[in-house]
């Protein structure tokens, strides 16, 4: 029981990076109809610049920042400067383009940082603490997960409660309709790249101190799991997002507790193979429309 | 009148094949004008090139003196324009609150879109009891309320309507024309309302406009047309 605790605590607070991550991915499918496939590799520089910037001045939260905001303008410079070029009639493009920006980041990584880990250090510490002797939460993890609350809940209130999101969630969905009404969708379009930039960036920054450390290749897994907590989910669907990034973070921990680390990805193709089967549009899926 | 919207040998179409050959209009300021035709005549690529979503080969559109051959579709919207597409185009993900705030959030504040999403209420009056209801929910008729209560929100001069008649039942229909007229009437809307419902249409326009095969083949007020029987069986069907 004591195990079973400790391996749903520890799943749910690797679930709730899963699932901001898996929300920077669906926020990027609801503006441009792509899958960022670069999505790890762009959160990368970004947590390479939070390494940089935390190495210079000593400080864990100013790392932090300088991610939100390295991830940020890596947003908008692949927006506008790469994916705003990829042809709209094909939906292969934006995914080749994507391939080929991770090619580009992760071999610039390489060449300016070395392919080795480097350790990172997280600003709480990572063991557990007991709760009536049995291990649960570290304060590490803690922080993560009031991360990913209130982060989710920030993105909430701008979706549904402010003008901005409003504008952003009409040119997601109907873009030819908002620009008829005023709306700059091209703006539009960009502030949900550089949002859903920021957010990679920040939950590759939360997943690297539990990690082996830093590479060009850290986020590689994160990106292949998130992927599928956004298609479990439902590509369409911030809830989705959420709800599946606990499901497989929790899925893994269990998994990995009780069968092995090797089984676990198994075990996550198993879970994304029954949801397509069951729903292909993920469990979260957009309703359709009335006919009259 | 001084025309508001006037429309200068415009040649369009999709991929390099023309709908459009040339085609000329001028809409007096407060006009309501029917632009008729059959399927394919090219009612609906005539409205897209002048809201900006088609690029013109040749010619160019002019709203109240100024050419919007380099002005972008959001910009046009903002001159003035608005357009309600065919389909009832309402936004099926936002609520109907939520539509309505979209079509006048670039020209209010916060109080003052209360205040008009409110005045659209008391235009559409079934629309005010599925305020929040989302727009995959809606019936046809309450859609096409919508789109049209989202496209005068913000209080254009020149509105473009898209067969707004389609697939509904008379009553709605009256209703919509009704506020149609209404609207010219108190606030000089001018309308360009390509419809397929050929009586309806010129039942409350002015002036009717008839397209084939895109080009104009008469352009006349709406009483002439409808007197004008070789006309009506020639390009109009009945």
């Amino acid at each position: 029981m004591d195990r079973l605790l400790f391996l749903l605590a520890t799943g749910i607070a690797r679930g709730a990076i899963f699932a901001l991550f898996a929300l920077a991915l669906v926020l990027i499918w609801r503006a441009a109809r792509i899958v960022n496939f670069s999505q790890g590799a762009m959160a990368v520089v970004a947590t390479y610049v939070a390494f940089a910037v935390t190495a210079f001045t000593g400080s864990y939260w100013a790392g932090l920042a300088s991610a939100l905001v390295a991830g940020a303008v890596l947003g908008y410079v692949v927006d506008r400067g790469v994916m705003r070029f990829a042809p709209h009639d094909s939906p292969l493009a934006g995914v080749i383009i994507a391939i080929g920006v991770v090619m580009v980041l992760q071999s610039a990584l390489g060449i300016a940082f070395g392919q080795q880990y480097r350790p990172m250090a997280a600003p709480f510490d990572q063991s557990p603490i007991l709760i009536g002797g049995v291990p649960v939460f570290s304060p590490y993890d803690v922080f993560v997960l009031v991360v990913a609350v209130v982060v989710m809940a920030a993105l909430a209130l701008l979706f549904t409660r402010t003008s901005l999101g409003l504008q952003l969630r009409a040119s997601a969905f109907a873009p030819e309709v908002s620009r008829l009404l005023g709306v700059r969708v091209s703006r539009m379009l960009t502030i949900g790249w550089m949002l859903a930039a920021a957010v990679g960036a920040l939950a590759a920054l939360l997943l690297v101190p539990t990690e082996l450390g830093l590479s060009p290749h850290s986020a590689d897994m994160l990106f292949v799991y998130a992927f599928t907590v956004a298609v479990v989910g439902g590509l369409d669907s911030p809830v989705g997002a959420l709800v599946g990034g606990l499901i497989v973070g929790v899925a893994i921990s269990l998994v990995t507790g009780y069968l092995g680390a090797t089984v676990a990805p198994i075990a996550v193709l198993v879970l994304l193979v029954a949801v397509l089967l069951v729903r292909p549009g993920g469990i979260f899926s957009a309703r359709e429309a009335r006919v009259a | 009148m001084t025309p508001l919207l006037e429309i200068d040998a415009i040649t369009a179409g999709y991929g390099g094949s023309p709908v459009l050959h040339e085609v000329g209009l001028a809409i007096p300021q407060g006009a309501i004008v029917a632009l008729l035709g059959a399927n394919g005549a090219g009612k609906t690529t005539l409205l897209r090139t002048i809201s900006g979503l088609v690029a013109p080969a040749s010619g160019r559109v002019v709203l109240d003196g100024r050419d919007l051959s380099s002005v972008s579709v959001e910009d046009r919207s903002r001159s003035g324009l608005a357009q309600v597409p065919e389909g009832r185009s309402v936004v099926a993900e936002l609520t109907v609150d939520e539509n309505l705030r979209l079509g006048g959030l670039w020209r209010f504040d916060r109080r003052q879109l209360t205040a008009a999403v409110d005045e659209i209420y008391d235009l559409f009056e079934p629309l005010s009891r599925r305020r929040a209801a989302s727009g995959h929910q809606l019936s046809g008729g309450e859609r096409q309320m919508l789109a049209l209560g989202r496209a005068i929100i913000a209080r254009p001069r020149m509105l473009l309507l898209d067969e707004p008649s389609l697939g509904l039942a008379p009553r709605v229909v009256a209703q919509i024309l009704g506020v149609l007229r209404r609207l010219r009437d108190d606030t000089g809307l001018t309308v360009l309302l390509a419809e397929q419902n050929v009586t309806s249409a010129l039942a409350i326009a002015d002036h009717g406009v008839v397209l084939s095969l895109g080009s104009v083949v008469a352009d006349r007020p709406a009483a002439e047309l409808l007197s004008d029987g070789a006309l009506r069986h020639a390009y109009l069907g009945f």
